[in-house]
């Protein structure tokens, strides 16, 4: 299970990584989200991954449970990626329409 | 009351911005009294918490009582104290210059500010890595919208770069805290400082892992040299009131730096001791440099300040790279001065481009200023505050950061920044006499200042001789700030002694 959960973080961080190089707003954005999907499973996975553990603690008080705070770490990340990409989407939108393209540098392209 | 008084900077804002979001458009008079009035509360609470903090003692708030290290803590040192006010401070400064009309010219301004006020004083305020992030995304969501108030295609543009790149940012906040969660199994820096100090050999790879991607962070809120290229155009394109309440920001940057390294990365942490100060005082002197460079080629005095805070995030960088008590006070002392006076020649150019017409602050001959002689005369206060020329507080901060270097550090960071002052003097002389001297053809034309907009320049202008003249207290203040950060065991016993005791 570790090595398919790095191999998936791995490669969403790297296609977001390539996009949000790219120069049109649509694919940063997009790249941004991945990003911030591969961060949010790399959160995740930092308290150690556990199968079939109790969510919080057992009822005897006894063996594996999941570590909770990355949950909650998790959760609040989520939350504010969310709240951000809605916002970076609007600017996107308004940065197209006062620009008058869509290149993140408002430059017009160079079509050769 | 007095217990709950360290959580009043955020409590205030946050109350303030949820009021003032009560209607989008109208009722000009009672927003603007709402937001100064909780400006004013936010400042008095910040002089109550650094009268209890100048005491030595360090406070600290549990919020909702879950005692630390396993709840979120406020922690208020001297150093998060002094941060507290100069916010304060200069937040005054600003909100009473935007009542004059820059507030009207988008909708929600007060209520904006107010949130960035509450995620700047919950940064320095923090005492958890995790919270830490939280509030940087609070006062960057406000600083976003605040950003592009008014709106304009200078400021939508500058607004991507600043949102992407900060949208990135906080991607590699969140894997350093957790690379660092993952490593040491806390999020309160605090008890993370002394884990760090009983680290396992092979966790030690990861830890300096995460920290020095948490230095990319604090590099870009601070602009550093790769990460600085946003900064110019952004404090340039912000209305007044907002690229004055920016000088703050970057500050954030630098604040956070020395409290993550010299708490955690200090003396105790062994191998991984001073781990960001090779990069951290490099890549200082690097960003001086740079700034020089920018600050002779710019053709806009927006640009021309906002290099000059450049070249303030390059002293006080170089400072924190030095690491020694000595230049911690002085990076100290220079950080109030440089916010104060930068953020006043950022509402003074927006003066100055008001009575200019087409011309605006962009460096060319144009017509004469109505007001010409009183404009000169704050600008002139102003540069020479900002240059570092005697008798202002510029050259007494620039002379303890000198002074404070020992003598292989004296080799490199003497000349690059009196080159740098250098260079802000040439460019600063030839804007002045631009825009004073040279600008007489013609009639001159705009309307007179409000008085509203004189005294945010004046307040935050007057910090410049205050600061000459009561330097004996705030350089020991800074002194005994430096000398607390130096000894960071202050801090985690206070701050564990509870938990310790009862393991």
């Amino acid at each position: 299970m570790e090595t398919l959960y790095a191999v998936t973080t791995g490669v969403l961080s790297a296609c977001g990584l390539y996009l949000t190089l790219r120069g049109r707003t649509f694919s940063v954005v997009v790249g941004l989200t991945l990003l911030s999907y591969a961060v949010n499973l790399f959160l995740f996975s930092m308290g150690g991954l556990t199968t079939d553990g109790a969510a919080v603690i057992h009822d005897d008080g006894h063996g594996a449970y999941a570590d909770p705070l990355p949950q909650a770490l998790v959760l609040t990340a989520i939350v504010i990626g969310f709240a951000m990409t809605a916002f970076v989407v609007i600017l996107a939108m308004r940065a197209r329409s006062e620009l008058g393209n869509d290149q993140v540098d408002g430059k017009k392209e160079d079509r050769e | 009351m007095m217990q709950h008084l360290v959580v009043f900077p955020i409590v205030v804002p946050l109350v303030a911005g949820i009021i003032l979001l009560y209607q989008r458009q109208g009722l000009v008079r009672f927003k603007r009294a709402v937001s100064v009035v909780a400006t004013l509360l936010s400042l008095a609470a910040a002089i109550a918490l650094i009268t209890r903090a100048a005491e030595g003692e360090i406070l600290y708030y549990a919020l909702g009582d879950w005692q630390p290290p396993f709840g979120i803590v406020l922690v208020l040192d001297r150093l998060s104290a002094l941060m507290l006010l100069v916010t304060a401070v200069l937040a005054l400064g600003a909100v009473v210059f935007a009542c004059a009309s820059d507030d009207e010219k988008g909708s929600n301004f007060h209520g904006l500010f107010q949130w960035q006020l509450l995620g700047i004083n919950g940064a320095f305020l923090t005492g958890d890595l995790f919270n830490l992030f939280v509030f940087f995304e609070v006062l960057l969501l406000a600083s976003y919208a605040l950003l592009l108030h008014g709106g304009g295609k200078a400021r939508i543009q500058s607004g991507v770069y600043y949102v992407v790149l900060n949208l990135a940012g906080s991607s590699l906040f969140l894997i350093a805290a957790g690379i660092l969660y993952g490593a040491t199994g806390t999020l309160n820096m605090a008890d993370m400082a002394i884990r760090v100090a009983e680290l396992p050999a092979e966790r030690q790879g990861l830890v300096t892992a995460g920290g020095l991607i948490l230095l990319v962070v604090f590099g870009l809120k601070s602009a550093m040299l790769p990460l600085y290229f946003w900064l110019p155009r952004a404090y340039a394109a912000a209305p007044a009131p907002v690229a004055a309440l920016f000088a703050i920001m970057t500050k954030v940057g630098i604040y956070a730096i020395l409290r993550v390294y010299l708490l955690i990365f200090g003396e105790s942490a062994g191998a991984l001791d001073a781990l960001e100060q090779a990069w951290v005082w490099w890549l200082g002197l690097a960003t001086l440099a740079a700034s020089a460079v920018g600050i002779l080629a710019s053709r806009d005095l927006r640009q021309l300040i906002a290099y000059l805070v450049l070249l303030s995030v390059g002293t006080l960088l170089a400072s924190a790279g030095m690491r020694s008590e000595a230049a911690a006070s002085a990076l100290l002392y220079y950080l109030i001065h440089t916010t104060l006076v930068t953020g006043g020649l950022f509402l003074l150019a927006e003066m100055i481009g008001a009575q200019r017409g087409k011309a605006g602050t962009r460096l060319v001959k144009a017509r004469p200023l109505v007001q010409g002689k009183a404009l000169g005369l704050a600008f002139f206060i102003g540069a020479v505050a900002v240059v570092g020329v005697p008798p202002l507080s510029g050259a007494l901060g620039k002379a303890l950061v000198l002074n404070s270097a020992d003598d292989v550090q004296r080799l490199w960071l003497w000349p690059t920044l009196l080159i740098a002052s250098l260079a802000s003097l040439i460019a600063l002389s030839r804007a002045g006499s631009t825009l004073f001297w040279r600008s007489h053809y013609g009639n001159p034309s705009g309307a007179a200042l409000s008085r509203c907009q004189w005294f945010g320049v004046v307040w935050l202008l007057s910090a410049a001789p205050l600061l000459v003249a009561f330097a004996q207290p705030v350089s020991s203040y800074t002194q005994a700030t430096a000398e607390q950060l130096a000894h960071p065991e202050r801090l985690t016993d206070t701050l564990l002694s509870n938990a310790r005791g009862s393991l």
